[in-house]
């Protein structure tokens, strides 16, 4: 059994580590945060440079053609530093669905630009409240035109094509959905900008109004592939919360061993002790689920939708834990815009609900375990 | 990243396989697969009997206490070989549980601090379970704080006199011998005045009282010592040094990695999978599928989080810490699977007659044993702290008693 | 056992929910009622000001500070009576907010340790809010630890001059006047060198800064002293007896009686009735009502402990300590309520603005600031801590910095 990362992973590990801490360290995080900028485009550019946005895009595409461990190696880092830029839109949604179902000459027009950090991509989905489902889709296409609109979108107001989940059919079964491929800089968008909690990720409204678009994948396969799609995002993702749970439990450890109170420090009373325990306990189940997302996904093994479920649920619950209960041990100081904490709760929040809650993630979990069982 | 063996591993693998496949008493597969936490008993034979048959075959045919030396009784069988072996032995390990704590804690004490001639004598009866050991450290006024044990051992010439009580001792009714941790000083500081031994739980002036539990079982015994007599000879580690030498016993925790902690999941789940409730199949219902999923996470996590210790082991390295969240994790866990699954079948839950179905009592057992899983081998609080202090580098709790001479500890809060 | 009130009590709930419904700012009703934890805020008015105009008029009728004797801008009223009165005023009571902490810590701390002349000077305009007042306990280097604080106060003829820095200090910005408590002598144990003042905040050498919150809003100050001179007769209680001056600000804690704790559950169960999602109303999902019955028990259980706490004042008992327990139940289920909110909004969820169908982003507001409920006034664990020595009568904390001179106290863990 190696049930773990190879050296070579974890070399790179380091690399990404050492990377974001220069480029990426909490002051950068908040040029975004307070809305100087919409993303850092400084670290977009580095990103390309050290070969990590096309880190699982074959290199026939400009990737480096490495493989999904290495891309799950890369995304705990990114989690981990809190990195403002679209990475999960463009490498974990945009990305995955071009290598999953766009044809040679899409994969040739767009998977290179985003390894080089010349494109940002994005999957609109959702439109409005509510999860994933394929009743939820009611943007329209007929005769490679879109209308309609698109709520949330992530990193969607900076974005330079989108994936768009569309309703070619009303049979009211999966196969009425289709994927198409929109270059929102043709025209056809109109962008609005939301707020959301997390400032350094970027949400957006896109509506479309007679907007040309070329179809991804074949027509009435669009659910089944964004099905695939969100579960690989999914374990992505999961390695983000995970890093960004280590790093929450790391903060809260250096604060109760600095903090003195009472004449000792704040770590040596039993009651924060056991809040950083539990800390450390929900960040290690977490990430030994995500080891195993990652194997499921780095081997498309069939166990992929349970183990991207699990992953998916146990990362969000840990990084929701984590960065609440860091403001916790850090008292009033945790609680300040001047302490890092509150951008780790935003964060682990925001990520909570992107691709769908974790109340879908424990319904799918089930569905799924139930499927094989069956089986 | 995989899940496959080595080509070395693949082959002990296969060996073992065939082994088991050829010896294993089959005849209790069924029984056993089904045996859940709180109820590892056989209908129709004393588990004690057959678990004894059971360990003399693997020790004739070499497969038993694998990573002990061949001289010893063992294998001489590497960390993950042993891993391998416990997968393979799968539910006929369940057999083993009597044998668990001289296998994995008075074993290794014997082998670090007994003399050569010790070693030969006792520990290949021990390893093919013709002899059961039991370890005696837990007291009434000592249960988290071990060290504030207040069992007196007195040099009398070459002997040594014992007298006070033990608790919490599992096995000590069916155990051949004992590890003993004892007060050998009370005028110095409680860690410094500490000295073990092994002794024959036949001896005269043992005295053995089973507890009845909250669950109705009796697990565990009180044992009393009345001017119990042990030659110097069974000292183990020098005397006033008992404290250093129980840590290498309870440190053993190697043993755990790939055990697999029973978390209660894997019975909610087949239960909620053929429940019916008023609005059709209990796993259908939302509210059930979302506390489902939140154990199932856990179970995997726990699960996950033991095969990259036996990851460690394949390479050769030592595990990291993460380990350490096994019991705490699944001892609160099976405690809430249980209440659950009661709670599901209303008010038909609590009935525990023969009619109510096998599935009631199952959840019921669990139940009533989960609350001696967070408290056994450590507390909920006080993995807490070992995982605060050991693996989060926090600073240890203040000790008022660190310092002082043992007899001056005040024992009762409201005295 | 009813909920009924006595003759008297009856009488007296007639009389004020009279005046109320004659003299109320209803034109801010509907707003009032509307705002919940982490925004109480007027969209076209200045909250302060509402808040003292209103006071202004309360005072003027009777009603401002009803428990303090009439002489000092009180009613003379009952704890009983008080209590009737906060549940007339209604949603009215937000707009006290700014006065609570003069009322409820500053104003009984002067009246138990000033002067005749000074009680007679401040309390009548702390209760009438001309006067706004605030604490100044808290430092960076003491939170939970109030008795670890370094601002300095040295005798210099009859003043004292005072070097430090306060936290944490809500209101210190509009504030006229502090309670301030300060180390006089660092070289005896840390409870036993402390002295508690007052000052003028517009004194010299004061200096206020906002703080920036987690949430984005900023409702406490810094305050930065150097060499502000105080005069001794603003001095409370003895020269290192700060510690004791400071219990009594700090237990007078029965203001809360009565004075609800936000829960989030009606918010939550509005919103559950009316949402949709893709299988229906989400108050008819399974999940979700087992999720609401939990809080809902949570909500009515701190509901009638309150209730029982009224019962003891009317009956002139004093109330039992169950009370301690609001603060720490309500917080965290603030902070689950709100994330459930998002889960059940899906990926909108984390949207805030006020147009995006979030349910005006509330919850999103909420989460953001429940953080601090967990904290502030006490963290849940010093909560626990109380509740485990006060009420359960468990023994305290082993204190290492008991009989260590302050100035030996380590500063630093590493």
């Amino acid at each position: 059994m190696n049930f773990d990362f190879s050296d070579e992973q974890k070399q790179m590990r380091d690399a990404a580590r050492k990377f974001l801490t220069e480029k990426c360290p909490p002051k950068a995080v908040r040029e975004v945060l307070d809305g100087k900028a919409t993303y850092d485009k400084a670290l977009w550019t580095g990103l390309a440079e050290m070969g990590f946005l096309g880190v699982a895009i074959p290199e026939e595409f400009g990737g480096a053609g490495a493989g999904h461990l290495e891309l799950c190696v890369i995304a705990e880092e990114m989690g981990r530093a809190l990195a403002p830029v679209p990475f999960a839109s463009t490498v974990y949604l945009a990305a995955e669905a071009l290598l999953l179902a766009g044809s040679d000459a899409q994969k040739q027009k767009w998977l290179p630009k985003i390894a080089s950090g010349e494109a940002i991509g994005t999957l609109a989905l959702f439109e409005g409240k509510g999860n994933p489902s394929p009743q939820a889709i009611k943007l329209s296409a007929s005769g490679g035109t879109l209308n309609g609109v698109k709520k949330p979108v992530p990193d969607g107001a900076i974005a330079d094509f989108a994936i768009v989940a569309a309703r070619t059919g009303s049979t009211g079964r999966d196969a009425d959905i289709s994927l198409f491929l929109v270059d929102l800089k043709a025209g056809g968008v109109e962008v609005r900008s939301l707020t959301n909690i997390d400032p350094t990720h970027g949400q957006a409204e896109l509506t479309f109004k007679n907007c040309k678009a070329e179809p991804l994948g074949a027509a009435g396969d669009g659910w089944s592939i964004l099905t695939q799609v969100l579960d690989r995002a999914a374990v992505l993702v999961a390695f983000e919360q995970v890093g960004g749970s280590d790093r929450a439990l790391e903060m809260g450890r250096d604060y109760a061993l600095d903090r003195i109170a009472f004449g000792r420090p704040i770590g040596s009373f039993q009651a924060v002790k056991h809040i950083l325990a539990d800390m450390y306990v929900s960040a290690t189940l977490a990430r030994s689920n995500c080891y195993y997302g990652a194997w499921a996904l780095s081997t498309n093994a069939s166990e992929l939708p349970e183990a991207a479920a699990a992953a998916r649920i146990s990362a969000t619950q840990a990084f929701q834990h984590c960065s609440k209960n860091n403001i916790q041990v850090h008292g009033g100081m945790g609680f300040t815009w001047e302490f890092d904490c509150h951008m780790y709760y935003r964060r682990a929040n925001a990520t909570a609900v992107t691709l769908g809650s974790l109340s879908y993630w424990e319904d799918q979990l089930i569905d799924r375990m139930r499927k094989k069982n069956a089986a | 990243m995989n899940f496959d063996d080595t080509p070395q591993e693949a082959a002990f693998r296969a060996e073992a396989k065939a082994w088991i496949a050829a010896n294993a008493p089959k005849q209790y597969e069924d029984e056993l697969r089904k045996s859940s936490l709180g109820r590892t008993a056989l209908r129709d034979a004393n588990i004690l009997e057959v678990a004894k048959v059971w360990q003399k075959k693997k020790a004739d045919a070499g497969w038993a206490c694998l990573h002990w030396p061949k001289e010893y009784g063992g294998r001489g069988s590497s960390p993950i070989e042993r891993v391998i072996w416990q997968q393979e032995e799968g539910p006929f390990g369940k057999l083993s549980g009597i044998f668990i704590i001289g296998h994995g804690m008075c074993g290794p004490t014997m082998m670090a601090f007994a003399g050569e001639a010790e070693k030969k004598k006792y520990l290949p009866p021990l390893a093919s379970g013709e002899k059961v050991w039991c370890q005696l450290f837990s007291e009434p006024a000592g249960g988290s704080d071990v060290a504030g044990l207040r069992t007196r051992a007195e040099k009398k010439g070459d002997d040594w006199i014992i007298n006070g009580q033990k608790i919490w001792t599992s096995g000590a009714h069916y155990s051949d011998y004992g590890i003993l941790l004892t007060r050998t000083d009370p005028n110095v500081a409680k860690h410094k005045g500490l000295t073990m031994f092994f002794l024959d739980m036949k001896s005269p002036g043992v005295d053995i009282r089973p507890i009845k539990q909250a669950s109705g079982q009796s697990d565990f015994n009180e044992v009393y010592f009345t001017d119990v007599k042990i030659p110097d000879s069974q000292r183990l580690g020098a005397v006033n040094d008992g404290w250093n030498v129980s840590l290498t016993t309870l440190m053993n925790e190697r043993m755990s990695i790939g055990a697999g902690v029973s978390t209660g999941f894997p019975e909610l789940f087949d239960f909620c999978n053929s429940l019916m409730l008023d609005d059709g199949p209990a796993i259908e219902d939302r509210n059930v599928r979302s506390r489902l999923a939140n154990y199932a996470v856990k179970a995997s996590g726990l699960k996950y989080t033991s095969m990259r210790a036996i990851s460690a082991l394949s390479k050769g390295d030592r595990p990291g810490p993460e380990n350490s969240i096994g019991k705490l994790v699944a001892g609160s866990m099976v405690q809430e699977v249980a209440m659950y699954a009661l709670d599901l079948q209303g008010a038909a839950g609590a009935l525990s007659g023969p009619e109510d179905a096998e599935i009631a009592g199952k959840f019921q057992a669990m139940l009533l044993r989960a609350p001696g899983t967070r408290v056994e081998g450590g507390t909920d609080e006080i993995m807490r702290n070992i995982i605060a202090e050991r693996v989060l580098g926090l600073p240890g709790d203040i000790r008022v008693d660190k310092d002082v001479p043992f007899n001056k500890i005040p024992t009762n809060g409201r005295a | 056992m009813n909920f009924d009130d006595t003759p008297q009590e009856a009488e007296f709930r007639a009389t004020a929910r009279k005046w109320v419904a004659a003299n109320a700012p209803k034109e801010f009703e509907e707003e009032l009622s509307k705002s919940s934890l982490g925004r109480i805020r007027l969209a076209k008015h200045d909250m302060v000001e509402v808040g003292k105009t209103w006071q202004k008029k309360k005072a003027e009728g009777g009603w401002a500070c009803l428990h303090w004797p009439k002489e000092y801008g009180g009613r003379g009223a009952t704890p009983i009576e008080k209590v009737i009165w906060q549940q007339e005023e209604g949603v009215y009571g937000k707009l006290t907010q700014p006065f609570q902490i003069g009322e409820g810590m500053c104003g009984p701390t002067v009246m138990a340790f000033g002067t005749e002349d000074a009680k007679r000077r401040y309390l009548p305009k702390l209760a009438s809010g001309e006067e706004i007042w605030c604490q100044l306990f808290s430092e960076p280097a003491g939170g939970s630890d109030v008795a670890g604080l370094r601002t300095r106060a040295e005798k210099q003829g009859d003043n004292w001059v005072i070097n430090g820095q306060k936290i944490w200090t809500s209101g210190a910005h509009y504030s006229d006047y502090g309670l301030l408590i300060t180390r006089t002598d660092p070289n005896v144990p840390k409870h036993k060198g402390l002295t508690m003042f007052f000052l003028d905040m517009k004194s010299k050498g004061v200096e206020v800064r906002p703080i920036k919150q987690a949430n984005g809003m900023q409702e406490f100050n810094e305050v930065y002293f150097t060499d502000v001179v105080i005069p001794d007769s603003q001095r409370l209680g003895a020269v290192g007896d700060g510690w004791s001056v400071s219990l009594t600000t700090l237990m007078n804690e029965r203001m809360s009686i009565g004075s609800r704790l936000a829960t989030g559950l009606p918010e939550m169960f509005e919103f559950c009735s009316n949402l949709m999602t893709d299988d229906g109303l989400a108050i008819d999902d399974p999940a979700t009502r087992s999720k609401l019955a939990s809080w809902a028990v949570k909500a009515s259980g701190l509901k009638y402990t309150s209730y029982r706490a009224i019962s003891a004042l009317s009956k002139g008992e004093r109330p039992g300590p169950e009370n301690s327990i609001g603060k720490l139940v309500s917080g965290t289920m603030l902070q689950d309520i709100a994330t459930y909110a998002m889960d059940l909004e899906g990926a909108s969820g984390a949207l805030t603005g006020l147009d995006e169908e979030t349910a005006s982003g509330q919850f999103q507001q909420m989460l953001l600031s429940s953080p601090s409920m967990r904290i502030a006034g006490g963290t849940d664990e010093i909560l626990r801590n109380i509740i485990a020595e006060r009420v359960l009568g468990l023994p305290g904390d082993i204190r290492v910095d008991k009989d260590v001179p302050f100035n030996k106290i380590p500063t630093k863990g590493r």
